[in-house]
């Protein structure tokens, strides 16, 4: 990979706020210049080279390897560029990102792509609670772009989510889409208790095995769903299994809710 | 100029520039999805006195359209923007949404968007769903057979409107035979329309009348009842006149139809019955695109 590439010396004792180094923040920079740069690291400032070899010249593209389960904020707010990640990373990676793409190898902490307005989160192995959510207080999770995980789901995955796309090859956990007015998220894995939990708009689709709702949402029954022909057509070019979603019609199981919110929300269980 | 002893009139077609658009009809079979456009394209046949002129383009495969289903293309033009987005969403409302399964799409990627599922959504009462899918807004509109999908906008083409040419011949028999002949090989082009019946119009016009109301009347220079009354374009070989009307996107889909229809005109020949090729304009005063006859053939 051509770019900047950061390695990590050692798992660090406190979190590490990597939230500065974004390819377009980097750009013109030498590896010297990066290595200066300072991070907050637990209350202290510290800088870049202390904790990463710098190698490289800032780009388009960002590498980082190590082990960065307590480095926090990876790509945040980045809207150009390319960040991957060869290992596993901390919270708030791609927070408030409206463009650009990040990959992660590893795993993923929480708040993973909280508030995501664009651009594309590739996590291959399992991301934490609140994928795609709203920081506590705040009432915008994520608002567009696509997350694609290919483990498992923490719990509250999408909450308070609006627009785009979340895809969980996994496992969901609890509360999947809770408090969602709108956007999709779709699984190949069994989800948690109380999908849709106080969702008022938006799309669960499980083309898995089938969810179990809670009682406040309704069955609406069998219906064909035309627009899953679109949807499906649409990760064509994800790098995600559901590229190769094949199904031989639009038959699906819908229930509505979360009725006890006024919800108008949906759980479709689309079957192969 | 003389072509299989068709005499081609050293002429042109005066053209205007107007506004057009594409939309995608889909349904559960091809028939139902030519109904939604026949409805949707029907009472359009000039802006004189329909607000716009529409047809279908072509059928689409599965393949071709974005829900996989059979489809029709077809093209809508007016003399304005508001116009236009006004017959949209009338025509789109009143044929498309009420047709037994069908979905809308815009047929052009980029322009000046125009509505489309963006105001039919209000149909849902407040049911309707939004889905933004691969970076583009679809409305899902509940109706009593399943959901009316609908892309959110359309978009808005600088077209061209009027292209035209005139088929003097002995007799009715022979002028529809070669009108349908150009119309069957005129339909095998894309970005061109002709809004017509069948794509014919047996009542071309000249700008004006003696009648101060009326902006257009009866083109009497080609009249053949009109032979002994007026100046008359006609000799006493040719007993019928028919005009194919043609509106395209692009001048080059408008060309490319006329010359399609000229020349299956031409090859029925004047052993056909077709004396004379002609073609209908203003002296060039009022239209902004000319399309001259005979560099379009032979």
């Amino acid at each position: 990979m051509n770019g900047l590439v950061l390695r990590l010396r050692s798992a660090p004792a406190f979190r590490l706020d990597l939230s500065p180094l974004t390819p377009e923040r980097l750009a013109g920079q030498s590896a010297e210049a990066v290595a200066r740069l300072e991070l907050a690291y637990g209350r202290r400032k510290v800088p870049v080279g202390e904790w990463f070899e710098v190698r490289g010249a800032a780009g388009p593209r960002l590498l980082i390897e190590g082990d960065c389960t307590r480095v926090d904020r990876i790509g945040a707010g980045l809207s150009d560029g390319e960040i991957r990640v060869e290992g596993s990373v901390g919270a708030y990676l791609g927070i408030g990102m409206r463009g650009g793409r990040i990959e992660v190898s590893g795993n993923t902490d929480a708040y993973t792509a909280c508030g995501l307005a664009g651009g594309v989160v590739k996590v291959a192995g399992d991301a934490g609670d609140y994928l795609g959510g709203a920081l506590p207080g705040e009432h915008r999770g994520m608002r567009g772009g696509a997350v694609i995980v290919g483990g498992r789901l923490g719990d509250r995955a999408g909450d308070h989510m609006r627009r785009g796309l979340i895809l969980a090859e996994g496992e969901c956990g609890q509360y999947c889409g809770s408090r969602m007015q709108g956007g999709t998220i779709a699984t190949l894995g069994r989800c948690g208790a109380r999908p849709g939990y106080a969702m008022r708009r938006g799309t669960l689709l499980f083309a898995g095995p089938p969810p179990a709702p809670g009682p406040t949402f309704n069955d609406g029954g069998e219906l064909s769903l035309g627009f899953l022909v679109l949807l499906a057509r649409a990760w064509k070019d994800l790098p995600s299994r559901f590229a190769s979603l094949s199904r031989s019609s639009v038959r699906v199981q819908r229930w509505v809710g979360d009725l006890a919110f006024g919800g108008e929300g949906e759980l479709i269980h689309w079957p192969g | 100029m003389i072509v299989n002893g068709v005499a081609i009139d050293d002429t042109f077609a005066e053209a205007f520039a107007m506004r057009g658009t594409r939309l995608i009809i889909t349904a559960h079979n091809l028939a139902w999805a030519r109904q939604a456009a026949v409805s949707m394209t029907g009472f359009a046949t000039s802006v004189i006195g329909c607000g716009c002129e529409a047809g279908i383009e072509r059928e689409l495969a599965t393949g071709e359209t974005p829900d996989g289903r059979p489809g029709v293309s077809v093209l809508l033009f007016a003399t304005s923007s508001s116009e236009l987005t006004k017959q949209l969403e009338r025509r789109v409302g009143m044929c498309v949404l009420t047709s037994p399964t069908s979905a809308v799409f815009s047929g052009i990627a980029t322009g000046r968007p125009l509505p489309l599922g963006k105001t039919l959504r209000y149909f849902g009462d407040g049911h309707q769903i939004s889905k933004v899918i691969g970076g583009k807004r679809y409305w899902r509109v509940p109706v009593m057979d399943g959901e009316f999908i609908a892309e959110d906008t359309t978009a808005m083409s600088e077209a061209i409107g009027g292209g035209n040419f005139l088929i003097l011949a002995t007799g009715t028999s022979q002028a529809l035979s070669a009108a349908e002949s150009a119309i069957q090989a005129m339909r095998r082009m894309t970005g061109a329309i002709m809004p017509f019946p069948g794509g014919v119009v047996r009542s071309g016009s000249k700008v004006g009348s003696k009648y101060k109301t009326l902006i257009a009347s009866t083109n009497h220079a080609f009249c053949p009842t009109l032979r002994a009354s007026v100046e008359s374009e006609l000799g006493p070989e040719v007993e019928c006149v028919l005009e194919i009307v043609i509106d395209g996107l692009t001048e080059e889909a408008v060309r490319d139809s006329m010359q399609a229809g000229l020349r299956a005109v031409c090859a029925l020949g004047a052993s056909g019955g077709i004396r004379r090729l002609s073609a209908g304009n203003y002296g060039g005063k009022l239209g902004k695109f000319h399309f001259p006859l005979r560099p379009l053939l032979p």
